[in-house]
């Protein structure tokens, strides 16, 4: 059911915009309480980012990898399905 | 192709839309959103976006952030970057109803306003935020809060704790009286005495800090308690329950504040009084003995009461603390379920996340964060993820976050209100 919503998300987003959206998959609602879309901070905004991008850094910070402050602690509450969704979420329509 | 934040709006807008609409031709479904705080005016904004008829009861014109606040004590920031107006919201066709709600009807599914007028919904959301209790500390009541300020609800009560640490003689004493678990905002206490050392340690270096706490343990205490030995040594004493740190009784004109060990005079005091459920939900019967509002941990619909919804502060939301993070995040998947229910489908699983910053010192931040997934009927933290900033950081670490927390402030303030 992910993996389809996944697609619908992609395909629908991007050419039929009228038709019913999938609901963001578990987790993507909070991000934009730090990543703001329309606010330049300290924070990165994941504004233009490609959903491989978002899912490759999250797994760099659930690994280790990649050094964070704060992502390292979120990213494990996610699976690399859970976090592949989010990614495709957060760059819906780009 | 790229597109904007505004794109991303519609397409979020089309998907609860459309999901909640209840057929063509009909009007669109009510909500009602009672309480315009970080929990409140998200979930109205959302709601409206999804093409729903929203209606926001409340009754100040704009909202007075309690993040920050403790800035604002310790002269670091001035009130007038703590208000946010309702102006966005109604912008977007929130419809807003300047009145505090005077009663429910959970059968009729009507909210009384207090000119008599009644507002029916479909579905209704409760973000009431807190009550301080003045029943349960002996000696405090709100009469009592005007000479010994509890500022925990942000506005003139922040303003009058400043003044009295600014008029307070070098050589003082503020004692900060903290409550026993659950409350607004953890951390809270702990960052604001780390922001008042920082005054006193700059303007009247001889003073001292007593906490005086009804637990024994508090959120991130020991990167709390390294920092204070670092940053402010020998000013913050921190006295917990078991070492006689409770509070039973206050006296505000005597100006003291009696523990089972000893009476404690001081020139400032800072109560911070056990807490509820803000009292619409209460009296509507959202709440339970414990004063908090239990609810279903995928749809945050009350467990008590039908068609009635409660974020933020006033549920209990399992692990997550109740925070501004947690009352947004809380928010969005509330207004999801709402359309998704109005529309007769059961909303998927969530999983939710918090994140709060506290500030020891400006240029010296600290964290905890926690993601949360519905167990056992409550939000239960995901096992091995979250925690708190790491115990040994270098300095730039300690910057990076609380270049976060400002950053987090002004993302979140520009999403629920700007």
């Amino acid at each position: 059911v992910r993996a389809f919503g996944l697609g619908a998300a992609l395909l629908l987003g991007a050419a039929l915009p009228g038709l019913a959206q999938p609901a963001a998959p578990p987790g993507a609602a909070s991000c934009s309480g730090c990543h703001g879309a329309h606010v330049s901070t300290a924070i990165p905004s994941l504004e233009g980012r490609s959903p491989d991008e978002i899912a490759d850094a999250m797994r760099a910070f659930r690994s280790g990898e990649r050094p964070a402050t704060v992502m390292n602690r979120v990213a494990k509450g996610f699976t690399d399905e859970e976090t592949r969704a989010i990614a495709a979420w957060v760059g819906l329509g780009r | 192709m790229r597109a904007g934040p505004g794109r991303r709006r519609f397409l979020l807008a089309a998907a609860l839309g459309l999901a909640a609409r209840p057929a063509r031709g009909q009007a669109s479904a009510r909500v009602v959103v009672v309480g315009g705080g970080f929990g409140g005016a998200t979930c109205a904004r959302e709601l409206r976006r999804g093409g729903l008829d929203v209606t926001l009861v409340e009754p100040n014109a704009a909202y007075t952030s309690c993040p920050f606040s403790n800035a604002v004590v310790a002269g670091l920031r001035e009130m007038n970057g703590q208000h946010f107006g309702y102006g966005a919201l109604r912008g977007e066709g929130v419809k807003l109803a300047p009145h505090a709600a005077t009663g429910i009807d959970v059968r009729a599914r009507r909210v009384a306003l207090p000119d008599g007028s009644v507002l029916d919904y479909d579905r209704l959301v409760l973000a009431p935020g807190i009550d301080l209790r003045f029943d349960a500390l002996p000696g405090y009541d709100e009469a009592a809060a005007q000479v010994l300020p509890h500022a925990w609800k942000a506005g003139e009560q922040t303003v009058l704790l400043r003044r009295q640490i600014e008029a307070m003689e070098d050589g003082g004493t503020v004692v900060i009286v903290a409550p026993a678990n659950p409350f607004r905002c953890p951390p809270g206490p702990y960052e604001r005495a780390s922001l008042i050392a920082h005054y006193l340690s700059i303007h009247k270096p001889r003073s001292k800090l007593l906490i005086l706490d009804a637990k024994d343990g508090f959120s991130k205490q020991g990167l709390f308690q390294q920092a204070w030995a670092e940053l402010y040594p020998g000013m913050i004493e921190w006295v917990g329950l078991s070492a006689g740190g409770k509070a039973v009784r206050v006296d505000a004109g005597e100006r003291s504040v009696e523990t089972e060990f000893g009476i404690h005079p001081a020139e400032v005091i800072n109560v911070i009084p056990p807490q509820r459920a803000g009292r619409i939900a209460r009296d509507a019967g959202a709440a339970d003995r414990s004063g908090w509002c239990p609810i279903d941990p995928v749809t945050f619909e009350s467990k008590l009461l039908p068609d009635v919804h409660v974020i933020g502060d006033a549920c209990i939301a399992g692990g997550m603390p109740k925070s501004a993070f947690s009352a947004n995040a809380q928010a969005k998947v509330c207004a999801a379920a709402v359309a998704s229910l109005l529309r007769g489908e059961q909303p998927p699983a969530p999983k939710l996340i918090n994140t709060c910053y506290s500030l020891v010192a400006p240029g010296y931040g600290i964290s905890v964060a926690g993601v949360y997934r519905p167990a056992g009927g409550v939000l239960a933290d995901v096992e091995g993820a979250g925690g708190v900033s790491p115990l040994h950081a270098p300095p730039d670490v300690r910057s990076r976050e609380a270049a976060y927390a400002y950053a987090w402030f002004q993302t979140i303030t520009a999403e629920v209100f700007g």
